[in-house]
């Protein structure tokens, strides 16, 4: 028997198809650490949701340039736009997340155009939109809102997929935008906008003790232009919209919705596996449903029955001087080759899903080519279907 | 083993013994996460700390990377040696944590310690090294020159060279080009004088970035475009370290009839009968045949991916998947390799 044999979990198998035909799950999200496929994983599950009859709207975060291409996403006008190709009753549109563009929108949604036209030319609102830390997750998070009061006011969407920023730290995704918002709505800031606001409200001890101490150090490194850029910002943003945390908590209650379901994606290697486990206990402290665990860029090994040790002693039985022998034992020795990755990452394997009983698991095995066709996200949406 | 174009060692071209970056006093090394940067920075700290000298492993991204490379406990934030190199080199380490880096600044350029305390109760260290990354960048980059600048003053306690495990492709062009990034936060001040004496050392000869990749299409993509960007705010690229190769396992013409199905499975069949196999031999045969094919496929990604390296005519220097992992002995090994490909 040549049996194509891949990890054997001891975990539950993650039906991906039962999940895309339960009409109450209306946002799934694609979360890992960086490079284990997120993207993929999401654009892969989008599909064949939209195939399988929904409409289907995905949003993506910094894809490959050549699945960008694939799915049409060539115009960067932070829009949803039908990708063509697809078969069957559903839809599926998709976008590539802008995060300056996204802020910008925030900024002109919610103040007059004069207004608006002085904030997006304030340096500081420019360096806060287009670099700080946390600012691409919180865009994320924002668009999905967006996205999703879209849906629900014109029906245009059933099913939201949501690609995660490329973070180091998969809980980024989470504490990110919640931190960047008390950031924006914290002491520092109402510190240095004090004497615009009626310098003392609400500041407490240190302020008054130490004010003209900091705001002196801040404008000596710095240069006092910044805090007075810093000022006109909180300003100018203050009597437009609410407070920044409160958006942020806003979405993040949307996530610990019931009708959203988390995808969490690793490679079976122990960094991203370490990450998965973080988010997985994250998920569980917070009340957020977890669909399970893909497990991306699998080795697949075809002759399973025999080992890699069985593969090495034949191996070195052969006559290297003979042509048919010496291509026997390099055959041989590739198996072997196979053999040990394949039961590195199923003692990888086996170590998560013994921390984590019961997390339903499916595998996807490491495709020959990089993923960039529809036909390839088909491909991969099949092999994730088969729990 | 077998003699053919995959045994032969890609960078043999590159073998030579002299010096290679002369001048070269600050290595940054950067590249797709995961591809291998903080293995690579210590194999080349290490490699460049042979035959007597001292090397400064430097990490900026506060995850104690070198502390668990190297097998220690966390590394506080001081200056360390953490391993020896042969013919008596050492190497030392420094984790640069940008809170630290910052009150270092205030105390060294104002005197100004003590106003730390005020300054992180309110938030304000927090939004210096956290929040606004133009800030921090400039904190990281600014120790990395110090360290240089005390090579250039011949400081007793000045290293042979500054290895600096940075962060990844798609932000290292943002995080060297310091000058335009506090430029958006800070256009005039101190901050902004730093990171103009900052780009002196960094955008000079003193300086190259190296990229580690592996031969796989989008670290690759990602090194062709990280280049592309440095290169465009006139950052000196060093060279591409091609990481986790794979051995040879076929030979060309095997791979050619691999490819192509037309492998002889009778033969094989009878070769693995005779060897001893356990299993039916020509469902061995069937299952070799479909495993080599699937070999074939992945070794012709990686040949295009080469193909693409090559292009870049950058020098490359080529290192194996140690299969075991990465240990003190794995990095004394890759560290040899680097020499052996003329990295001194
Ligand atoms: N030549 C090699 N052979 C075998 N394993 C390797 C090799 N190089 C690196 N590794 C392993 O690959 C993993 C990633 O390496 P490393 O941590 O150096 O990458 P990195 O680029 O610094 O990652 P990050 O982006 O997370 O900082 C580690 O587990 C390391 O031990
Ligand atoms: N199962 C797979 N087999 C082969 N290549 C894959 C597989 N999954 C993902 N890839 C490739 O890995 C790379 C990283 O995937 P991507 O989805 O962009 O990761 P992330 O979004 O997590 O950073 C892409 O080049 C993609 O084509
Ligand atoms: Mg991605
Ligand atoms: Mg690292």
């Amino acid at each position: 028997m040549t049996v194509r044999g891949q990890l054997s979990v001891d975990a539950p198998p993650l039906r991906i198809d039962s999940i895309l035909g339960d009409r109450s799950i209306r946002i799934i999200v694609c979360t890992g650490a960086g490079g284990v496929g997120k993207t993929t994983t999401a654009a892969a599950i989008a599909l064949r949701a939209a195939e399988q009859g929904r409409r289907v709207c995905v949003l993506t975060i910094d894809p490959a340039r050549r699945l960008a291409q694939a799915m049409g996403l060539t115009t960067l006008d932070n829009t949803p736009r039908a990708v063509e190709g697809i078969t069957g009753a559903g839809s599926l549109d998709a976008m590539m997340l802008d995060m300056k563009r996204t802020f910008d929108e925030v900024v002109e949604a919610h103040s007059d155009p004069e207004r608006a036209q002085a904030i997006l030319a304030n340096p500081f609102y420019q360096a806060l939109s287009s670099s700080f830390a946390g600012t691409q997750e919180y865009m994320a998070m924002e668009k999905l809102g967006q996205l999703r009061t879209e849906a629900d006011r014109d029906g245009t969407w059933d099913l939201i997929i949501v690609d995660t920023p490329p973070a180091r730290n998969a809980l980024d995704f989470l504490d990110a935008p919640a931190r960047l918002g008390s950031f924006l709505d914290g002491r520092f800031i109402r510190v240095l906008t004090a004497p615009a606001r009626g310098a003392g409200r609400g500041i407490g001890k240190i302020a008054v003790m130490g004010f003209g101490l900091f705001t002196g150090v801040l404008s000596k490194i710095l240069g006092a232009q910044v805090l007075s850029d810093i000022g006109n910002f909180v300003a100018a943003i203050d009597t437009t919209f609410g407070g920044f945390r409160e958006r942020a908590d806003a979405t993040y209650a949307l996530l610990q919705d019931l009708g959203t379901s988390f995808v969490v994606v690793a490679t079976p290697e122990r960094d991203a596996l370490r990450e998965a486990s973080y988010f997985v206990e994250r998920l569980k402290a917070d009340g957020m449903p977890l669909a399970g665990l893909v497990l991306n860029r699998v080795q697949v090994v075809t002759l399973t029955e025999m080992s890699g040790e069985e593969a090495i002693a034949s191996a070195d039985r052969l006559d290297d001087g003979d042509e048919i022998e010496s291509l026997t034992a390099a055959l041989l020795r590739l198996h072997a080759q196979r053999q040990q990755i394949a039961s590195r990452q199923q003692h990888l394997a086996e170590r998560f899903t013994a921390a984590h009983a019961g997390i339903p698991v499916t595998t996807v095995p490491a495709l020959a080519e990089d993923v960039h066709d529809l036909q390839g996200l088909r491909e991969v949406g099949q092999l994730l279907a088969e729990a | 083993m077998h003699t053919s174009p995959w045994t032969a060692d890609p960078d043999y071209a590159e073998t030579v013994t002299q010096t290679r970056w002369p001048g070269v006093a600050l290595h940054v090394v950067s590249g797709k996460g995961g591809a291998g940067k903080t293995t690579i920075a210590a194999a080349l700290a290490l490699a460049l700390a042979h035959d007597g000298k001292r090397t400064l492993l430097m990490e900026v991204e506060g995850r104690q990377g070198i502390a668990q490379l190297f097998d220690t406990a966390p590394l506080p934030y001081t200056e360390r040696k953490v391993a020896v190199a042969p013919g008596g080199g050492e190497v030392w380490a420094l984790p640069v944590d940008p809170h630290e880096a910052l009150l270092d600044y205030l105390e060294i350029f104002y005197n100004l310690r003590r106003a730390g305390s005020v300054l992180k109760k309110i938030g304000a260290i927090d939004f210096a090294t956290t929040i606004a990354p133009g800030l921090r960048d400039v904190l990281l980059t600014g120790k990395a020159c110090e360290l240089v600048r005390r090579i250039d003053k011949n400081a007793p306690d000045a290293y042979q060279a500054i290895v600096l495990d940075a962060p990844p492709t798609g932000r290292i062009a943002k995080f060297l080009n310091v000058n335009s990034e506090v430029s958006g936060i800070a256009k005039v001040g101190p901050i902004h004088k730093h990171a103009e004496l900052v780009m002196s050392v960094i955008a000079s000869p003193r300086t190259a970035v190296h990229l580690v990749t592996l031969l796989e299409e989008m670290p690759v993509q990602e090194t062709v475009d990280g280049i592309e960007e440095l290169r465009a705010d006139g950052l000196p690229v060093g060279g591409i370290f091609v990481n986790m190769t794979r051995p040879a396992m076929l030979s060309a013409d095997q791979l050619v009839q691999a490819r192509a199905g037309t492998l002889p499975l009778d033969a094989i069949a009878a070769a693995a009968a005779a060897a001893g196999v356990r299993t039916d031999p020509a469902l061995v045969a069937a299952a070799l045949g479909l495993e080599a094919r699937e070999h074939a496929a992945r070794v012709d990604l990686e040949t295009r991916e080469r193909r693409r390296i090559d292009e870049l005519d950058l020098p490359t220097f080529t290192l194996p998947m140690i299969p075991d992992g990465i240990d003190l002995g794995a990095l004394y090994e890759l560290a040899l390799l680097l020499r052996s490909k003329g990295v001194r």
